[in-house]
């Protein structure tokens, strides 16, 4: 069976979770339960083999050049989180059945959770670091999901919130580490990763691989500095607080550890960050645990402190250190997962997680009160326990450690102490919650939970008691197989699972351990007194503080660059162009390139002039529109008739029909604008935009020149070789356009047409801002429509599309063609509009123009579409002679199907941007009274 | 030839750039025309200048580069609808906003929260 089935199964749940609203909750839960018992199914198979010391391995390409495979692994550490993942998770989803209420959306939360496993599972499957972080992020997204579940609460949000934003962050780290460890290694395979420690031990980048890596480890672990957001998680429903924030998620950060434990670890590095972090969260967890009064606060602080205390021995130096943490993994995740439920069954019940109201639930709960007992007892560490058994071991291996040198002797010591207020906190558990008194302020009607709710935790916490009882039976086979993939040296030193080792020093630490536990227990107030006396820190406000400082940073950023200035924008834009495109002038020794100048002729000195009088003069009338708009009607025209003089006919033609069509819209544009530009700009300001201009004009001049004073090394040969023959025509650019090169055509229509769509959409429901007369307040004439214009255009428009039909048809083998055609009718239209109004045409020819840019597109596309029938690539043109009678052989291709798209796309998108502009006009003459 | 031909294209360029950097949104307008043709005369020019030889085939023994005057052609109907679009929403903006200024920030939020 295919390990990649795994978590493919649990996305599956996932999915299908998100489709069972209809469904009852019980069924609900049911069938979505059929996922991971099946992907429980398919580890189980493989259980045997992976406990012979096998490794089973899958892989599918991916990203071959990159080196990243979807590859899967399983060995004893991986199968070890599976079945944790994959067991409890079943638990949970039992749990949550009865926890969540009527009015919680079950399938939300369970498609959540299960999306969760499936990041989890493929976290401790995978064998391929860039796959491993990517379902890595996975989890902390999910967690966010589900620690954001009741969103309503602003606890909730907050939680969430800050977790994605710890987690996050550390993922990046995270993924900054493992992409050093990558290149270090020269593969981004675990198996690669993992036999080459050595190499990695010693490059030079180590340390900063090292420290990223375990930045990603130790947020998501919750350890200190980080730990303040596992508190805040705890804002989430209580299943999702056993399943992910005791059991499984923040384990992955010690996952993490255990995992690259033989890469990355036994080095002084390893030991002292390793170490102290987790010594530090250890003793700071136990010691905040035991003042909270929420019971979820104090778990998780305990789970907080138990992470520490795992995340501390795999930073010892001592051979079974790693087989202690392994060992811990798995108690901590039984008896915390179980005291989580509990401690959802007790607010369930009682609606309140206040240590101080909620008092001598014995009464009312005796059989969950038990269960919770055994569970804190495990916690604890008293003897005959899970809990007790892996504490010994840790307190065994702490007395063996060197890893502070000569003060090495502070580690057990501090063990203790730790231990102690792991005893008075589990203590409070238990006393002040089903002892100490009656309930306070709670509803007097408690009884026990539904019958399978209880299922779960009962599960749990006999594993705890038969894993104490009888550990070499329950966990010592896939204890060894776990710790030798972590170890990784091929062997295991020798150990023992024993509950009774005879009297020596960790059992000592043990026993004073609980006696000093008690104590605080029992002298707790004058410790309660002592720590409300100390200032309060409050990581949370530390954490919002930095949050709202880097907002406001970046907001005074943003406003000192995005002053919503365009003047400000474009001149910034400029500079940077004139500076790239500056730099390489300056690099080159001459200008001018090695082909020799053409002569001057006196006309084109005269159609130079022209140019630059026409230019220079609309910049310089700029204030006055109107004058300024004939002006640059001059320039186009002028390039138009350059275009002539250099041999583009073709272009001669479109910059002419282009030219008009502009004007005109300008002019209509005019209408709605004002015709004056006031004077605004500062002298300082023009001086700048002047230098900005000019410099952009020099540069800009330069590199034409210096382009065509060098040779010419043109593609063009291929397509004024192939024109006649490939593509049937004789003008080239047309062929080029239709042909060669129709793919980018077929796109450039396209914006056209988007072009026009969105103008029909900016003007429709347009507030009107309709000036009743001219600039210079002049009255508009009252002969709107001119009998002469009116007269002569209806006369020429026949000839007018006469003309565009023959430019059209043409335009294969001379110059013209669709788009020339499209412009030509569209000015003869526009005639019309001008010189009739929009009135006239729309009673006498009312044509829908989106329908016509559809059609031409269409037609365009279908042309590219039909020579796949021909098992021709898209868009390949077909042409052939015919013999007519009476009219003699012609030529018919394919490519003027397509011209036809493109004749009808350019025709439709003109008329529409004019006469949607012209139709406004029309609607404010009805509105005014004249 | 060539440098008339470039001081062209440089002028194009420099009026172009001065009207864009206006405050107003009609001159604007007519800068980014301007530019078109500028930039388009540069296209063009990549494929070097010559007189009376259109790629047309059998008119003349050389032909002029035809693949800068294909690029050039669509670019000239692409900077029409440019223009319209911009000139267009120029309208519409004169017509939300009430003025054709192209600042386009709004007072600054005061008191947030």
């Amino acid at each position: 069976m295919s390990l990649m089935w795994i978590p493919v199964l649990s996305l599956l749940g996932s999915l299908f979770a998100a489709t069972t609203n209809k469904l009852s909750r019980t069924n609900a839960a049911l069938a979505i339960a059929i996922f991971p018992v099946v992907a429980l199914a398919i580890v189980l198979y493989h259980t045997a083999s992976v406990l012979d010391g096998n490794v089973i391995r899958e892989s599918v390409q991916w990203i071959p050049l990159l080196g990243i495979n979807i590859s899967f692994r399983l060995d004893g550490l991986a199968l070890l989180f599976c079945l944790m993942i994959l067991g409890i998770g079943l638990l949970i989803i039992l749990y949550a059945r009865y926890y969540l209420s009527s009015n919680d959306n079950m399938a939300r939360f369970y498609t959540f959770l299960m999306l969760f496993m499936t990041a989890m599972l493929g976290i401790v499957l995978s064998n391929n670091v860039i796959q491993m972080w990517v379902f890595w992020e996975l989890t902390s997204i999910s967690s966010f999901l589900l620690i954001s579940y009741w969103w309503h609460t602003s606890e909730a949000r907050q939680g969430a919130r800050m977790a994605l934003t710890i987690t996050g962050g550390g993922g990046l780290a995270l993924l900054g580490g493992l992409i050093l460890l990558g290149n270090i290694v020269g593969s981004y395979n675990l198996d690669d990763i993992l036999n080459n420690g050595h190499i990695i031990k010693e490059h030079a980048l180590y340390p900063v691989t090292l420290i990223l890596i375990l930045l990603g480890a130790f947020t998501k672990s919750a350890q200190f500095p980080f730990h303040f957001w596992l508190p805040h998680a705890m804002a989430a429903p209580t299943p999702v607080s056993a399943y992910l924030h005791s059991a499984t998620m923040v384990k992955a950060g010690i996952f993490l550890l255990a995992r690259f434990y033989p890469a990355l670890s036994g080095t002084e590095l390893w030991f002292a960050i390793v170490t102290l972090t987790g010594l530090t969260t250890l003793i700071v967890g136990a010691y905040v645990a035991l003042f909270k009064h929420d019971l979820k606060g104090l778990l998780a602080y305990s789970t907080i402190s138990h992470l520490g205390l795992i995340t501390l021995l795999f930073g010892l130096d001592t051979e079974l250190a790693a087989v202690a943490a392994i060992f811990h993994i798995i108690n901590h995740a039984t008896f915390k997962a179980s005291l989580f439920m509990a401690t959802g069954i007790i607010d369930h019940e009682t609606g309140s997680r206040d240590m101080r109201k909620l008092n001598g639930l014995w009464k009312y709960l005796p059989y969950t009160a038990t269960l919770a007992m055994v569970a804190a007892a495990s916690m604890a560490g008293v003897p005959l326990l899970n809990g007790f058994l892996s504490k010994e071991m840790f307190f065994a291996e702490t007395l063996h450690q060197h890893v502070l040198g000569s003060m090495s002797w502070l580690i057990p010591v501090l063990a203790t102490l730790a231990g102690a207020f792991s005893v008075a906190y589990s203590m409070r558990f238990i006393h002040d919650v089903f002892f100490n008194g009656e309930p306070i302020g709670i509803k007097k009607d408690i009884h026990e939970p539904p019958r399978y709710m209880r299922v779960p935790v009962e599960v749990l916490v006999a594993l705890c008691i038969i894993v104490g009882m009888f550990p070499n039976f329950a966990v010592d086979s896939i204890l060894a197989s776990a710790s030798l993939a972590v170890v990784g040296d091929g062997s295991l030193p020798q150990y023992s699972l024993a509950i009774w080792h005879g009297l020596n020093l960790p059992l000592l630490m043990s026993f004073l351990a609980v006696t000093i536990g008690l104590l605080i227990y029992w002298q707790r107030k004058y410790l309660f007194q002592f720590n409300a006396s100390l200032p309060e820190i409050d990581p949370k406000k530390a954490f919002l503080n930095g949050l709202d400082q880097i907002a406001a940073l970046s907001e005074k950023i943003m406003f000192r660059m995005e002053t919503g200035s365009l003047q400000r924008y474009i001149a910034w834009l400029l500079v940077t162009v004139l500076i790239f495109a500056g730099i390489p002038l300056f690099d080159m020794l001459e200008l001018a390139g090695d082909q020799p100048l053409q002569p001057l002729d006196p006309h084109n000195v005269i159609g130079a002039g022209l140019l630059i009088v026409g230019a220079v003069a609309t910049v310089i009338c700029h204030r006055s529109r109107m004058t300024s708009l004939l002006m640059i009607s001059i320039v186009g025209l002028m390039v138009s008739v350059a275009f002539t003089r250099f041999s583009a006919p073709d272009l001669a033609l479109t910059q002419l029909t282009v030219e008009v069509v502009t004007i005109v819209l300008l002019m209509l544009a005019l209408f709605f604008l004002p015709h004056r530009t006031p004077k605004e700009s500062t002298s300082l300001r023009l001086v700048r935009d002047v230098g900005i201009a000019s410099a952009v004009g020099v540069i800009i001049g330069s590199i034409c020149y210096a382009i065509m004073t060098r040779p010419l090394n043109s593609i063009s040969q291929f397509f004024v070789e192939n024109a006649k023959i490939g593509g049937g025509g004789t003008n080239v650019v047309n062929v080029i356009l239709v042909d060669f090169r129709g793919f980018d055509t077929l796109g450039e229509i396209t914006v056209l047409g988007i072009a026009a769509l969105g103008i029909y959409k900016l003007l429709l429901n347009l507030p009107l801002f309709m000036p009743a007369s001219d600039g210079e307040g002049r009255p508009w004439a009252i002969e709107r429509y001119p009998m002469l214009l009116a007269s002569i255009s209806q006369a020429l428009l026949p000839l007018a599309l006469m003309v565009s039909v023959y430019i059209f048809l043409r335009g294969h083998n001379l110059p013209g063609g669709g788009f020339i055609a499209g412009l030509v009718t569209a000015i003869a239209m526009i005639l019309q509009y001008i010189a009739r109004g929009s009135d006239w045409i729309y009673a006498r020819l009312d044509i829908n123009y989106r329908k016509i840019i559809a059609s031409g597109i269409a037609i365009a596309f279908v042309t590219g579409i039909g020579s796949w029938f021909f098992d021709r690539p898209f868009l390949t043109s077909w042409f052939d002679y015919f013999d007519i009678p009476f009219i003699g052989k012609i030529e018919l291709a394919s490519a003027i199907a397509f011209d036809l798209g493109v004749y009808l796309t350019v025709v439709g998108a003109t008329l529409m941007i004019l006469a949607s502009l012209g139709k406004l006009t029309l609607a404010s003459q009805h509105k005014e009274p004249k | 030839m060539e440098v008339l031909y470039a001081t062209c294209v440089g002028v194009l360029f420099a009026c172009g750039v001065f009207l864009i950097l206006r405050a107003r949104t009609f001159p604007v307008v007519l800068g980014l025309t301007m530019m078109s043709y500028g930039v388009n005369l540069f296209l063009f020019a990549s494929g070097r200048i010559h007189s009376n030889k259109a790629a047309v085939l059998g008119e003349s023994a050389q032909y002029a580069d035809p693949l800068p005057q294909a690029l050039v052609l669509t670019a000239i109907v692409i900077g029409f609808a440019m223009t319209a679009f911009v000139v267009i929403l120029a309208i519409r903006a004169r017509a939300d906003l009430g003025h054709d200024h192209v600042h386009a920030r709004f007072p600054k939020i005061k008191g947030k929260e």
